[in-house]
């Protein structure tokens, strides 16, 4: 049974069965066990990110492709469900509309770019979705009657979603029952249902393709099998992943804007969690987010007590200024890539098959 | 070389955009300020992108952090500009050359100074692996992007021009920056150096050879790896000169910069063919062009502008205007 769950792709060591159970339970049980609105946002982020990430590394670690537009499709599908919103009301209509729109985009955008960059040579890619990204960025923030420009759209999610909305008057083990909550299940559920499908997805007979072609395109090509398709389809489901996970953010924040979806930095964000969760292991997708986004609010905390404490040295006070924290995350992820090129998911499977 | 003919048709690509672009425009006047802004704005891309470009076609190495040289020069040249007020704000133009090209050459020194740092402790240790190429120098970019804020803060700065320097000529109705003209003279001195060098001296033999077959240099007895670093500085030296260019042309500079211009060189080197300092010529000439066209006609599609530019290129020769490096 859940063999069949996993794909048959299991932890394969104790310790990270161990990590993921409990992250995955304190992901479904967060609003009970840690109260508060801050910790529940933190939850709904690693939930859309875990999505995210993993989406990226069927691109990255499975197919072995740069693609720096992810969070284009990422955008896509925020920005989907919130113009539709905006313009159609707070329906489920609307939400509907908005977000096969945002796929059939996210759809034709992957496969027009993959066809014209993968055709070639990989790391075409890495520099056209680089330039596609960022125009597309600038777009984004100049259609101002559509998207709202660098302002973003607020939008009003379907009342039985909205913290307004309650199912009882009593609550229950000290948490309402109210929208808010039955919005961060629905996020939880789908995280699940999409993370089992992209497990599914690498382990299929066409993941194994992926992982040959990653390893040696020439063979690959050589057996038989046609390297371009293959890398398409897998740029366009990565695509549609994104873009999904895009509107789970967009649901759960009632807000979009450029910054919070689009930006350059969101996708340094993606890039750092799958390379220190471990790249070609979906696992690593739980792990590095979860890490991570504890990591972002821990780090500038850490930082600005460094920074008060080196007040005596003007010059390292500065490079440990809480608005620094990129600076230590680049260093972070310059060191992982050379030192930590498996992950934290792929070092605990090194250890256990070790022992 | 295959063919010993000279490949002409890519040459004939730029004026070609050019008039056909006339009619769009209508008035002869406007074309002509708006095609020298073009060749201005794509000598300074193509003084940065040529350095990427050997660097790719040399040793297989692809820099995502060459941006952060460019910040980097433009930085320095607000700082040593900012020092010498009394020549910039002169309005002898001889003066104002005493100012600028300090500016240049500190800025070219100190970007050749951390490209050599740059490759022995990002780019060395991952040789030969694209794809951690890509994520460390990536991560480089990063890092010395938030160095840079650290040295020089985190907001923008502005680099006036020099007194002399500012203001346009007329040429019959068509008025054009003075700026915009230097730039032209300075982008043609360096690729005619470069050119001089690449084709006149043993070193740019050895560099053009390694380009088109790495091992076969090797074998012969040349230290290619030697040459490399020695090509990387002067990359970083030419994306930081092109900085300060880049930085004076729109009279701000800030930490971001590099990763916008990175974009479009990306685009250049990519319709030039990886490797070519002739194609990044061509591309970077088709890009300013196009921007500056695109910009006046239709301002919100600018930066798409040039990826429809770059798909139709690709879509003629699929390995860029001249295709040299044969992987």
């Amino acid at each position: 049974m859940l063999h069949r769950i996993l794909s048959n792709d299991m932890p394969r060591s104790r310790w990270l069965a161990g990590l993921l159970v409990l992250l995955v339970l304190a992901l479904a049980f967060t609003p009970f066990i840690f109260p508060g609105v801050k910790a529940l946002n933190v939850a709904a982020k690693v939930l859309v990110f875990i999505v995210l990430v993993a989406s990226f590394d069927l691109l990255l670690g499975y197919t072995g492709i740069v693609s720096f537009a992810h969070t284009m499709f990422f955008g896509i599908g925020a920005y989907g469900i919130a113009v539709a919103t905006t313009r159609m009301g707070s329906t489920w209509e609307a939400l509907a509309v908005g977000l096969s729109g945002s796929l059939l985009l996210s759809f034709a955008l992957a496969l027009v770019v993959g066809l014209f960059s993968l055709r070639v040579r990989a790391i075409f890619f890495a520099m056209i979705t680089l330039a596609v990204a960022s125009a597309f960025l600038t777009l984004a923030s100049q259609l101002h009657e559509i998207t709202g420009g660098e302002d973003g759209l607020s939008f009003k999610v379907p009342e039985i979603l909205s913290p307004s909305f309650e199912f009882s008057e009593e609550p229950f083990m000290g948490v309402s029952l109210d929208g808010r909550l039955l919005c961060y299940y629905l996020l939880f559920v789908t995280a699940v249902v999409l993370f089992l499908s992209l497990l599914r997805i690498v382990n299929s007979p066409f993941g194994r393709v992926l992982q040959a072609i990653r390893e040696n395109e020439f063979r690959a090509e050589a057996i038989g099998y046609r390297v371009v398709v293959y890398r398409t389809t897998s740029a366009i489901l990565s695509a549609l992943f994104a873009c999904l996970a895009g509107a789970m953010l967009a649901l759960w924040l009632r807000y979009n804007g450029p910054d919070t979806s689009l930006s350059f930095e969101i996708m340094m964000d993606v890039l750092l969690i799958v390379v220190i969760g471990g790249m070609g292991t979906m696992y690593g997708a739980i792990v590095g987010a979860a890490l991570f986004l504890f990591a972002q609010s821990y780090l500038q905390d850490l930082l600005r007590v460094g920074s008060e404490a080196a007040s005596a040295l003007p010059w390292l006070s500065a490079l440990l200024s809480p608005d620094r924290w990129l600076l230590w995350l680049g260093v972070l992820f310059v060191l992982s890539v050379y030192y930590f090129p498996s992950g934290v998911v792929g070092r605990l499977r090194a250890r256990s098959a070790q022992l | 070389m295959k063919n010993l003919t000279f490949d002409w048709k890519p040459l004939v690509l730029v004026p070609l955009l050019a008039v056909l672009v006339l009619p769009f425009i209508g008035s002869p006047s406007t074309w002509l300020t708006l095609t020298i802004a073009g060749l201005a704005m794509g000598m300074i891309i193509f003084i940065i992108a040529s350095g990427l470009t050997l660097v790719f076609g040399l040793m297989d190495v692809l820099n995502f952090g060459h941006g952060v040289f460019i910040a980097l020069g433009a930085f320095v040249a607000t700082s040593v500009m900012g020092a010498m007020g009394d020549w910039t704000s002169s309005t002898e133009l001889w003066r104002n050359w005493v100012a600028v090209f300090p500016a240049m050459l500190v800025a070219m020194a100190v970007a050749g100074a951390v490209g050599l740092a740059f490759e022995r402790f990002i780019v060395r240790p991952v040789y030969g692996q694209h794809l951690k190429q890509i994520l460390i120098t990536m991560g480089g970019m990063i890092i010395g992007e938030e160095l840079i804020k650290v040295i020089w803060g985190p907001a923008q700065i502005a680099l006036p021009l020099p007194e002399a320097m500012r203001g346009s000529v007329l040429l019959g109705d068509a008025a054009i920056e003075k700026y915009r003209l230097m730039s032209v003279v300075v982008g043609l001195v360096v690729f005619a150096t470069l050119a001089w060098v690449l084709g006149r001296t043993k070193i740019g033999l050895l560099i053009r050879a390694g380009v088109q077959d790495r091992e076969m240099v090797e074998s012969l007895g040349y230290r290619i790896k030697r040459l490399f670093v020695g090509v990387f500085v002067v990359g970083s030296g030419l994306a930081g000169l092109g900085g300060v260019m880049w930085g004076l042309y729109q009279q701000t500079v800030t930490p971001q910069m590099g990763a916008q211009v990175n974009v479009l060189i990306f685009i250049v080197i990519i319709i030039g063919g990886l490797g070519s300092t002739g194609g990044a010529l061509i591309g970077a000439l088709l890009v300013g062009l196009m921007a500056n066209y695109t910009g006046f006609l239709a301002p919100k599609v600018a930066l798409f502008s040039n990826i429809a530019l770059m798909v139709g290129v690709l879509l003629w020769r699929p390995q860029g205007v001249y295709p040299v490096a044969n992987r």
